[in-house]
């Protein structure tokens, strides 16, 4: 029982639950998923699709905190991965060939592991602090896709493009599968590998680390490097959901929605022992809150203020003071039930 | 004094953590003007009891009073408005800011809204001049040794009004005529009716101090003495549950192994020639034979230290070369020692040793794994080998390997920490102060290891404060002074005496070899 209590995502995973009962209660068929033209549709299928990005983004983010750092460029990223492979499109006789697609995503993936390595050349090599290095790119990042798109909203049609972000594969939402590959990937690749250990290891003590010769560069390099793939990942979702690439909004503030899934699941900003599961369930309470927005029927112009309150209301319950409070109602229930069974 | 009633009484306190019973129905009273050691080895629960007292740790079971009053601390400014100030080991004060401000912080004196920096200056003036310590109040904390800083954390924890106050190891970086200063300070403080609960690994100054002594055992108590009716030999016992022949053993192997270190002719593993860094060492000269112990003894700020970091890496030399196997190397970073196999414990276990976020495996795992490349994972079974070996061989408590370093005591952090190096298999291990705040029985553990370690032909540097102990390990003695190396002296015949002279003379008398 305790154990659960204080477990870390105790709070994120009622969090979700709660969130879940508000929006089956205003909209009874809230769970059921249904199967048209072999597709599954539904409000949760919504809730995981369109929260796709974000999760993405947020499982770099949090390899980026647990070694004490932060990257605020992701969402300037994400908009010049898209305006780079909708510029390719555009500029392509035939942007609906598949070939295409692939040579835009391609280019748009590299141009942003440049910029990842920027990230991390500034941080790594520089010791500059992690959030000035990237408030950087943060905005110059978006004048950059201003000068790809000459500072139009480049729309494309190109059916293997949209693929990616509104398309189905075995009944499943592509940008689903993508987010569940990227997920997937970063687990296998830093607990199945020493990379987590050591990312933890240089996040808790950056001195120790170095001492036990440990390679803290290269370390942040990777991940600062990966945290841009995911970005240009989750730009080309968007983009591709979109149809068009717009440098000024697309995945505008989506570095505020990928930091705040991180520190919901509880990994820390000061760095170390950091959660992908927790991540995982961070991202999906930020999305069920839009999604609850809608159904609740709150008016848009207070999406803001609601979401402020609800991300509010899980830090506090994640607070060390609350779960001091916690403990302190918990002993003396438990010291009256040790009592009782002498 | 029995009828006086105590100021402090804790009854039946019991304190646990995951996978740890901390304290386990311990008694312990403190009555006024008394000191009050308490004794016991490393994770014996000093540190726990003393957190349960001031109201770091709230306790899980038992009954606790102040000056005859229940009371149930919810933090340590709790504590401290009831009058329970406390000194802990590390130093626990802002060295960016001034000595006055450290003092006074948090209850600076005001005026007009703002804070009356001139009344501020005044009273921490008076409060050092009581300490007979001449320091700018002024000045910025972090410019001072270690010792003055102590000193300050003294005075700040005195300018309280205190009924109580709590002294954690505060002579382990204080020389012999800073202790001396302190205890009149302590002396100062007892008379005029403060109770001082006093701990202290140096048994020499617990005698010397105590009124009263209080033996803690894995988190039970072992009993309430009077400093004069209790032997030294029968406190380490009770400290450590055993007999310590241990001790007298490791001094036989030692000495016989000296007796057969004629190591002339063979070429050392590693030599400094002419090795310097400006504001750290002047150059200097070293050899390291394999199989050697080599004390290194000075003062602090002799330049101990930085000799041990230029070697191990950590630092980069600016003047003169380093030869591994007669090859010369530069070390840009730590990682180019190691893969020299060349290791390095840091005296600072806590900022530059431990990760303290992560488990007893991890810790030990760490600089084998950082040496394979992250790619390489050591596979979870051997892993679960390396910790379990470390950790029945070093005797690690608790012997959870999942257990996380944070929450171990100092000598079974530095247990951890001497695994991971070991784990790397090096060639030179060097050991800056690795018996530092820790308590006789684990202190003996790691001299033991460190003579069976060289029995089996890796040699070690061991660096520390402690004379005897670089006199009963090395074979070799190199002293520093002045940040210059100003000998190098076979172990032969050498006292305490002879070393402290030539420490602070600065020359030779006999028995120079190079």
């Amino acid at each position: 029982m305790s154990s659960i209590l204080t477990h870390r995502l105790f709070w994120p995973v009622v969090m979700l639950l709660v969130l879940f009962a508000i929006n089956l209660v205003a909209f009874p068929g809230f769970f059921v998923i249904e199967v048209k033209d072999g597709h599954l549709f539904g409000s949760l299928v919504d809730i995981v699709r369109n929260g796709a990005p974000t999760l993405i983004i947020a499982v770099g983010m949090t390899l980026v905190i647990a070694t004490r750092g932060i990257d605020l460029s992701v969402g300037a990223i994400c908009a010049i991965s898209g305006a780079v492979a909708c510029s390719i499109l555009l500029g392509s006789p035939n942007p609906g060939s598949v070939g295409t697609v692939v040579t835009a995503v391609v280019v748009a993936v590299v141009i942003s592991l440049v910029l990842g390595v920027w990230n991390g050349f500034l941080v790594a090599v520089f010791g500059v602090q992690p959030i000035i290095a990237t408030l950087i790119l943060m905005t110059a990042g978006r004048g950059v896709a201003m000068l790809i798109t000459e500072g139009q909203i480049l729309t494309v049609n190109s059916p293997p493009f949209k693929v990616i972000g509104s398309g189905f594969l075995f009944g499943i939402p592509v940008a689903v599968l993508i987010a569940a590959l990227i997920f997937t990937a970063a687990a296998v690749l830093t607990r199945r590998t020493a990379l987590g250990m050591l990312i933890e290891s240089v996040g808790i003590n950056p001195e120790a680390s170095r001492q036990a010769g440990v390679r803290s560069r290269g370390l942040l390099f990777t991940v600062y490097t990966f945290s841009a793939l995911c970005a240009a990942i989750a730009g080309l979702v968007l983009t591709s959901n979109q149809t068009a690439a717009d440098a000024n909004n697309t995945g505008l503030f989506i570095e505020l929605d990928a930091i705040l899934a991180v520190v919901i699941g509880g990994t820390s900003l000061a760095g170390g022992r950091y959660s992908l599961a927790g991540t995982l369930v961070g991202a999906l309470v930020i999305q069920t809150l839009v999604t609850t927005v809608y159904t609740v029927g709150i008016p848009p112009i207070a999406t803001m203020v609601f979401k402020a309150a609800v991300v509010t209301a899980v830090c506090l319950l994640q607070s060390p003071t609350t779960n001091a409070v916690i403990a302190s109602w918990r002993k003396p229930i438990a010291a009256r039930f040790r009592k009782a069974t002498v | 004094m029995t009828a006086q009633n105590p100021v402090v009484s804790m009854t039946d306190i019991s304190i646990s953590f995951p996978g740890v019973k901390a304290l386990d129905g311990v008694d312990f009273r403190l009555f006024p003007g008394e000191v009050h050691s308490l004794m016991g080895e490393n994770g014996a629960g000093k540190s726990t009891l003393i957190k349960a007292l001031t109201g770091v740790y709230s306790v899980d079971s038992g009954r606790m009073t102040l000056a005859g009053a229940d009371v149930a601390f919810s933090g340590p400014a709790d504590a401290l408005r009831a009058g329970i100030s406390t000194v802990y080991q590390e130093v626990n004060l802002l060295p960016n800011l001034t000595v006055a401000e450290n003092i006074l912080l948090g209850r600076e004196p005001r005026r007009f809204g703002g804070i009356d920096w001139r009344a501020m200056r005044k009273r921490a003036k008076e409060l050092l001049t009581g300490l007979h310590l001449d320091v700018d109040p002024g000045s910025l904390l972090g410019d001072h040794s270690l010792a003055v800083q102590q000193l300050v954390a003294i005075g700040r924890a005195i300018d309280v009004e205190a009924k109580v106050v709590i002294l954690d190891e505060p002579t382990s970086s204080l020389d012999a005529d800073e202790v001396a200063e302190l205890f009149r300070v302590i002396r100062d403080l007892k008379s005029s009716g403060v109770a001082i609960l006093f701990v202290s690994h140096f048994l020499d100054q617990v005698y010397e101090i105590s009124d009263r002594l209080t033996v803690l055992r894995n988190g039970k108590l072992v009993g309430e003495y009077r400093p004069e009716e209790l032997l030294r030999i029968d406190l380490v016992q009770k400290m450590i549950g055993k007999d310590i022949a241990v001790l007298d053993d490791l001094e036989r192997r030692t000495h016989s192994a000296q007796s057969g270190g004629d190591l002339d002719g063979e070429r050392p593993i590693v030599s400094a020639i002419g090795l310097g860094r400006k504001g750290a060492i002047e150059p200097l000269d070293l050899d390291v034979y394999e199989g050697e112990v080599v004390g290194i003894a000075g003062l602090l700020g002799s330049g101990r230290t930085e000799l041990a970091r230029i070697l191990s890496g950590v630092d980069r030399p600016d003047a003169g070369e380093l030869r591994v196997d007669g090859v010369s190397r530069r070390f840009r970073t730590p990682r180019a020692a190691l893969s020299a196999r060349i290791a390095y414990s840091s005296e600072n276990r806590r900022a530059e040793g431990i990760v303290d976020e992560l488990s007893i495996r991890d810790n030990i795992a760490l600089a084998l794994q950082a040496d394979k490349g992250w790619f390489r994972r050591i596979p979870k079974k051997r892993q679960d080998e390396l910790a379990a070996s470390y950790i029945s061989a070093l005797n690690i408590r608790p012997a959870n390997p999942d257990a996380l370093v944070r929450n171990l005591s100092g000598g079974n952090q530095q247990k951890v920490l001497l695994a991971r190096w070991l784990a790397v298999a090096p060639r030179l291990l060097i050991l800056d102060e690795p018996t530092r705040g820790i308590d006789v029985g684990a202190k003996a553990e790691i001299q033991k290891l460190v003579a069976n370690l060289a029995e089996n032909g890796m040699s070690v540097v061991f660096i520390s404060a402690e004379l005897e102990e670089v006199l009963r390990l090395s074979n070799r003695i190199a002293i520093m002074r002045d940040r210059r190396l100003v000998a190098d002296i076979d172990n032969d015949d050498l006292s305490v005496d002879s070393l402290l002279a030539v420490i602070a003379d600065g020359s030779v008398t006999s028995g120079a070899t190079s």
